[in-house]
């Protein structure tokens, strides 16, 4: 591999550019998504990228221009207006939420589709690249659009700062809000649109399509890592950063490795391992915790076994075959294997080729453990 | 003991779409006493407790709090609404939660710090859950759970609390818990409004009673309200009574 990439990013204005843009999207996608995946909105995210596609034609036709906060503008305006759509929808008819979402979902993303093709039509070249929004081409970012970009963050990340115990509030418990006198409809308004713009920020560098990974994923895996909004918000943020630049790299590393997806791929493999690995919520922790637990209950089914076979003898220094002991755990394995811990532990100890007793100390646990059980 | 009206309704009407969900309520409540809301599913019991605070857009009608509506008089309310209402997997701990019963009091922008801490501990020590501060909400018991949810609202630190089944699905320690918290609260002077379904325990738990089936069927003291007419007019034919059998406790098989 080439690693010269890294000494590159400082010096190689295009990778810088495209780093630094990718690593802001990743930020305030990361943190913001936060609050779409808590209110349970995360499909609602992915419906506001892909009706940013005709915002974003619509802004290029009114105005012949191409400068990022005009189409970003369009975006978000377009992205609202699904939302709208999508929740009148919902207030209005026996439609479900799912229902509506998918439903706005490809009535807008046609709808930008059928633009893209006409305007790609048009007889002049000033049209060029807007299909990049698209999957997002990274490649195209100059430094005024990732100015743009960490303009609309700032201002969004600072709200939630600001408003951050009205946002919680909001988020856990809508109703207690209200009833405290917070304008939940207000908030609500307010934060949906942070989201907003945390989307439209994302949509040069990854597209339209794969935005709402950069929504979603960043939470997903932060939440796998701790019980704390702060902190869950905070890990979030350096996990799109820590992706955004990753994949600016990767794909700057690679032939014809377009940034965005790697960007994505690279949010995913994040996710996939939290999901795996995390203390607490992890599948593989669960898995070792369920296998300790077992160890350990086999354990005490084996100690109490010797412990009733040596009150029938009234003494310790009766062995007791493996195989009797296997009989009474019903023949469900392991007891080779506990009967061993047991030995190391000084519970229980060899008297025969094959018998087992327990020790004093091992009786007293035995007494000890029944005690605790129906004590 | 009854002396002035802590909550006055007036010709209350909610609509869903165009169903009514509550139909012409009036209702006075005394203050300083504990009244149970009482009646069958789809009655508007939990309806009705939103109307009050506003939660629910009421179609007519007006909610009276100490003689003022209800917008004016936040800061004398608290609110515990059901339990299953929120999302437990919540990023929180228990004392996260707590403070937020007083967020209302600090207004926008301004961070729980100190005092909100110690108000927090002192209401978690009153529902006894002092130890699980700092507890992550989602390794809580429904008991507990609900246990948290009144330590919210006793921050609140109100004049009358509205509760949405407080007893629902709780265990024998946490309905204990409750039942001292509400008859402390009473001795404080508190009036305390509790969405009630065990209708066994009424009159063991509560002075006063409104039996409601989209209209208001009966509301009084429970001695006087609390009959065999009044629960056959609210539950329909689904009650059968243990009245005969023991003099007093009637029970529902509707559930």
């Amino acid at each position: 591999m080439d690693w010269h990439i890294l000494q590159e990013l400082f010096t190689d204005y295009t990778l810088r550019t495209v780093a630094l843009g990718a690593a802001t999207l990743g930020i305030i996608s990361g943190t913001l998504g936060c609050y779409a995946v808590l209110r349970r909105q995360a499909l609602l995210g992915d419906a506001m990228s892909h009706a940013a596609l005709p915002g974003i034609a619509l802004a290029f036709l009114l105005t012949g221009s191409k400068t990022p906060l005009i189409l970003l503008l369009g975006a978000a305006l377009a992205g609202w207006t699904a939302t709208l759509v999508m929740m009148s929808i919902v207030r209005m008819t026996r439609i479900k939420e799912d229902t509506a979402l998918g439903f706005v979902l490809a009535v807008f993303f046609g709808f930008g589709m059928v633009l893209l093709t006409f305007i790609q039509k048009l007889p002049n070249a000033a049209q060029a690249g807007l299909d990049s929004f698209l999957f997002g081409q990274a490649a195209t970012l100059v430094e005024r659009d990732v100015i743009t970009m960490a303009g609309l963050g700032a201002v969004a990340l600072a709200l939630m700062l600001l408003f951050w115990k009205e946002f919680k509030l909001l988020s856990f418990d809508p109703e207690f809000g209200a009833s405290q006198g917070f304008p939940i409809r207000l908030l609500d308004i307010l934060l949906t649109s942070l989201v907003v713009i945390a989307i439209v920020v994302g949509l040069q560098t990854v597209g339209v399509v794969l935005m709402s990974a950069m929504i979603v994923a960043p939470a997903a895996a932060a939440r796998q890592w701790t019980n704390r909004l702060g902190l869950m918000v905070a890990l979030a943020g350096a996990f799109g950063g820590l992706a955004g630049i990753a994949g600016a790299l990767i794909s700057a590393m690679g032939r014809g490795l377009s940034t965005g997806p790697v960007i994505v791929l690279f949010i995913s493999a994040i996710v996939l391992f939290s999901m795996l690995f995390a203390p607490n919520r992890g599948i593989v922790w669960n898995w070792l915790r369920r296998q300790r637990n077992r160890r350990r209950l086999k354990l005490e089914a084996v100690l109490g076994d010797l412990y009733a076979l040596s009150q029938q003898h009234e003494s310790l220094k009766h062995g007791h075959s493996i195989e009797v002991l296997r009989v009474m755990d019903a023949r469900r394995g392991g007891v080779q294997r506990s009967l061993e811990t047991l030995e190391t532990r000084g519970w229980a100890q060899r008297v025969g080729v094959d018998a087992w007793t327990l020790t004093p100390e091992g009786k007293h646990r035995a007494e000890q453990a029944a005690v605790g059980r129906y004590g | 003991m009854y002396s002035d009206r802590s909550i006055e309704v007036t010709d209350l009407t909610v609509a869903y779409r165009d169903k009514p969900v509550l139909w012409d309520i009036d209702l006075n409540v005394p203050s300083g006493l504990l009244m149970a809301i009482v009646g069958p599913n789809g009655a508007g019991k939990t309806t009705l407790i939103k109307a009050m605070l506003g939660l629910v857009r009421a179609a007519a009608g007006q909610t009276l709090i100490y003689g003022k509506p209800y917008a004016e008089q936040r800061r004398l309310v608290g609110y515990v609404p059901q339990r299953g209402s929120v999302d437990w997997d919540f990023p929180s701990s228990v004392l996260d939660v707590v403070m937020m019963g007083r967020y209302g009091a600090l207004g926008w922008i301004r961070r729980p710090g100190r005092r909100e801490r110690e108000l927090a501990f002192a209401a978690l020590d009153k529902v006894k859950m002092r130890d699980f501060a700092d507890r992550q909400i989602s390794q809580l018991s429904g008991g507990q759970q609900q246990r948290v949810f009144l330590a919210r609202a006793l921050v609140q630190d109100a004049q009358i609390y509205f509760m949405d089944e407080p007893f629902q699905g709780v265990d024998a320690t946490t309905e204990r818990a409750i039942v001292t918290l509400l008859q402390e609260l009473r001795a404080a002077g508190k009036t305390v409004i509790v969405v009630h379904h065990d209708l066994q325990t009424v009159p063991e738990y509560f002075d006063w009673v409104t039996l409601l089936n989209v209209r208001k069927i009966a509301s009084g003291p429970v001695n006087d309200v609390f009959t065999e007419e009044n629960l056959r007019l609210a539950y329909g034919g689904r009650v059968s009574f243990l009245s005969r059998a023991n003099g007093s406790a009637p029970e529902t098989l509707a559930s």
